[in-house]
């Protein structure tokens, strides 16, 4: 705004005659988030380039996934598909070997992590939200002392574990070491949802002589709900997410492999067909971003709670 | 109901299952990896402790130094470029504008899908011959050859960089646009009351109230990026010519690809006591920051 229009703003705040000067304007919004043209356009610039920057590989891969591979391996470059089909689609099914098994696998182990993580985590989440006793602080920041260590550093003693427990090349290679690197993180985010519940409540069910077990399962649990429906959501994203590094090292079946690492295996053949690995890899997506599209509520949410309130 | 002893044991019973968890999968492996790194462990059952023989080994041969050196620049870019676009993300979808929501939304893909899928994604757009970002580059003259961004140690060395940077954006992004918004707003109407414009009061008002934020997201992306490994290892498995190995990769290779567990081990320790430092640091910073507010 030029100087000019912000004197007499001034002057008009100043004034007793007005008594809300900043809403006095044409808009209805408040002065302070009034734009100038070339500020708009700036800023619209702006989130173009940086969404170009985040969505460039998505927009890459799916024109890929369009075109059809001769024109794939031709140059010059043409950014927009030339007799762009759908057809990668249908065909990677047969080329792209296991494909619905690896997404079926993605899937399965997902689920079963997020159930385990589930039934771990409410009650100790609500043990770290309602109990004081000795060493809670020391053991809750033991908790979070877990996102340090990255599976990677621990992959010799889990290859041992896992060899003798005899979990290797299956499932469990994968579900076990994923359950516990998503344990802590969901502690904190339902912690943080559990310390809202009004403690009255617990007291309540005592003087009227509920069990401690009863007041979690019928007080607490219900009104937990959503924020156990947050927690299971983020946890079976991030489940889903990071299906790599244990599935190359504890797993070499491939009925077992989830989609990443069965499309890594995929990649190391001689000749790639990239425009049904493209593909074959939106169909991987799309799970998720069915879940971004219907519960973006949620996930913001989950997403900030657990950080900001900390 | 308050700490008798039978809500602690109940608590503790409650815990049982989550601390017994991460004891087994998380702490005893941890301690293992302490121990093997003492020993010539490999694919053969048995070993035998040999004191300090790994460490001398690793630190003897001159390119773990090197390894070491290379982590920290490439975790230091990273990092850095994450905190300046995050920034500049979260001002942009800051701002009250149409379409808002939708951008926030759009922000978070790289985030959420599998990240291997993303990382097969830019594998393709590094091509050469059919990529993206040469063709591209091409087009607008910028190239005048097709350019294999993964086949050049340097330029590999920047575009897992730019990778990670891709990776971690979003929640840089989303978390300080939330700490953003967390700023009562009657600051910025007094600052705009008083003239002060945009820049000005980002400046006097949002950096300063965001450095507990910045602090935070600065250490998460540390560590987070530090112990990266799908990126490398899908991109360019830390070739050309190790140029792009990083501690975690060369860990990777030595335990994994060549069976000498006993000395991963002792390069796993090395990594351990470097997160630790980190956390230390942050840790220390935290409290300086929490006695400056309390004066």
């Amino acid at each position: 705004m030029s100087d000019v229009a912000r004197t007499t703003e001034i002057a008009a705040v100043d004034s007793p005659s007005s008594v809300k000067p900043r809403r006095k304007a044409r808009s209805s919004k408040p002065m302070i988030e009034r734009y100038r043209w070339y500020e708009i356009l700036g800023l619209y610039a702006g989130i173009a380039l940086f969404l170009f920057f985040v969505l460039a590989p998505f927009i890459e891969g799916f024109l890929v996934s369009l075109k059809p591979l001769s024109q794939l391996f031709s140059t010059p470059y043409s950014f927009i598909p030339r007799n762009g089909s759908f057809d990668a689609y249908f065909t990677m099914w047969s080329t792209v070997e296991g494909l619905g098994r690896y997404i079926f696998n993605s899937l399965f182990i997902s689920a079963v992590v997020t159930l385990a993580v589930i039934v771990i985590v409410v009650p100790a989440a609500y043990a770290f939200a309602r109990f004081s006793f000795a060493g809670a602080g020391a053991m809750l920041g033991g908790f979070l002392a877990v996102n340090m260590f990255s599976g990677a550093v621990l992959l010799i003693p889990l290859y041992r574990l896992l060899r003798s427990f005899g979990l290797l090349n299956s499932y469990w290679a994968m579900i076990v070491p994923g359950i516990a690197f998503l344990i802590p993180s969901s502690i904190w985010l339902l912690r943080t949802y559990m310390l809202r519940i009004p403690r009255e409540l617990d007291e309540a069910a005592w003087v009227d002589g509920a069990s401690r077990l009863y007041t979690l399962r019928r007080i607490i649990l219900p009104l937990a709900m959503p924020g156990i429906v947050v927690v299971a959501i983020m946890t079976f994203i991030g489940a889903y997410a990071q299906q790599f590094i244990f599935a190359l090292t504890f797993n070499s079946r491939q009925e077992f492999m989830p989609l990443p690492v069965g499309l890594f295996a995929f990649f190391g053949r001689q000749e790639v067909l990239w425009n049904e690995l493209m593909a074959a890899s939106f169909a991987g997506i799309l799970p998720v971003m069915v879940v971004i599209v219907f519960l973006q509520r949620y996930l913001v949410a989950g997403l900030t709670a657990g950080a900001i309130k900390q | 109901m308050t700490s008798t002893r039978g809500a602690t044991l109940f608590a503790l019973a409650l815990l049982a299952p989550a601390l017994i968890y991460i004891l087994s999968i998380v702490a005893y492996p941890l301690v293992d990896t302490v121990i093997l790194s003492f020993t010539n462990a490999a694919l053969r059952p048995d070993y035998d402790f040999v004191g300090w023989a790994n460490y001398q080994r690793i630190f003897g041969a001159g390119n773990f130094t090197e390894v070491i050196i290379r982590t920290f620049i490439w975790t230091f870019f990273s990092v850095s470029i994450k905190m300046i676009i995050g920034m500049a993300g979260a001002v942009l979808l800051n701002a009250a504008i149409p379409g808002q929501a939708v951008f926030r939304i759009l922000t978070m893909p790289p985030w959420i899908v599998p990240m291997a899928i993303g990382i097969f994604m830019w594998g393709w757009m590094y091509n050469g011959q059919f990529g993206m970002i040469s063709g591209l580059l091409q087009n607008f003259g910028i190239l005048s050859r097709p350019f294999p961004f993964l086949a050049y140690g340097n330029s590999a060395f920047w575009a897992t960089i730019v990778t990670d940077v891709w990776i971690g954006v979003p929640m840089v992004t989303i978390y300080f646009l939330a700490s953003m918004q967390s700023i009562p707003r009657d600051l910025y109407e007094a600052a705009w009351t008083d003239g002060a414009g945009r820049f000005y009061r980002f400046r006097r008002i949002t950096l300063p109230l965001m450095v507990p934020a910045i602090l935070t997201m600065s250490l998460l992306s540390l560590i987070s990026t530090f112990n990266s490994f799908d990126i490398i290892w899908i991109l360019t498995q830390g070739g050309p010519s190790n140029q792009t190995t990083t501690m975690i990769i060369d860990t990777y290779k030595t335990a994994i690809g060549s069976y000498r567990y006993g000395e991963g081990a002792a390069r796993a320790v090395v990594i351990c006591i470097f997160v630790s430092l980190f956390c230390i640091v942050y840790f220390r910073a935290v409290r300086r920051l929490q006695q400056g507010e309390a004066k």
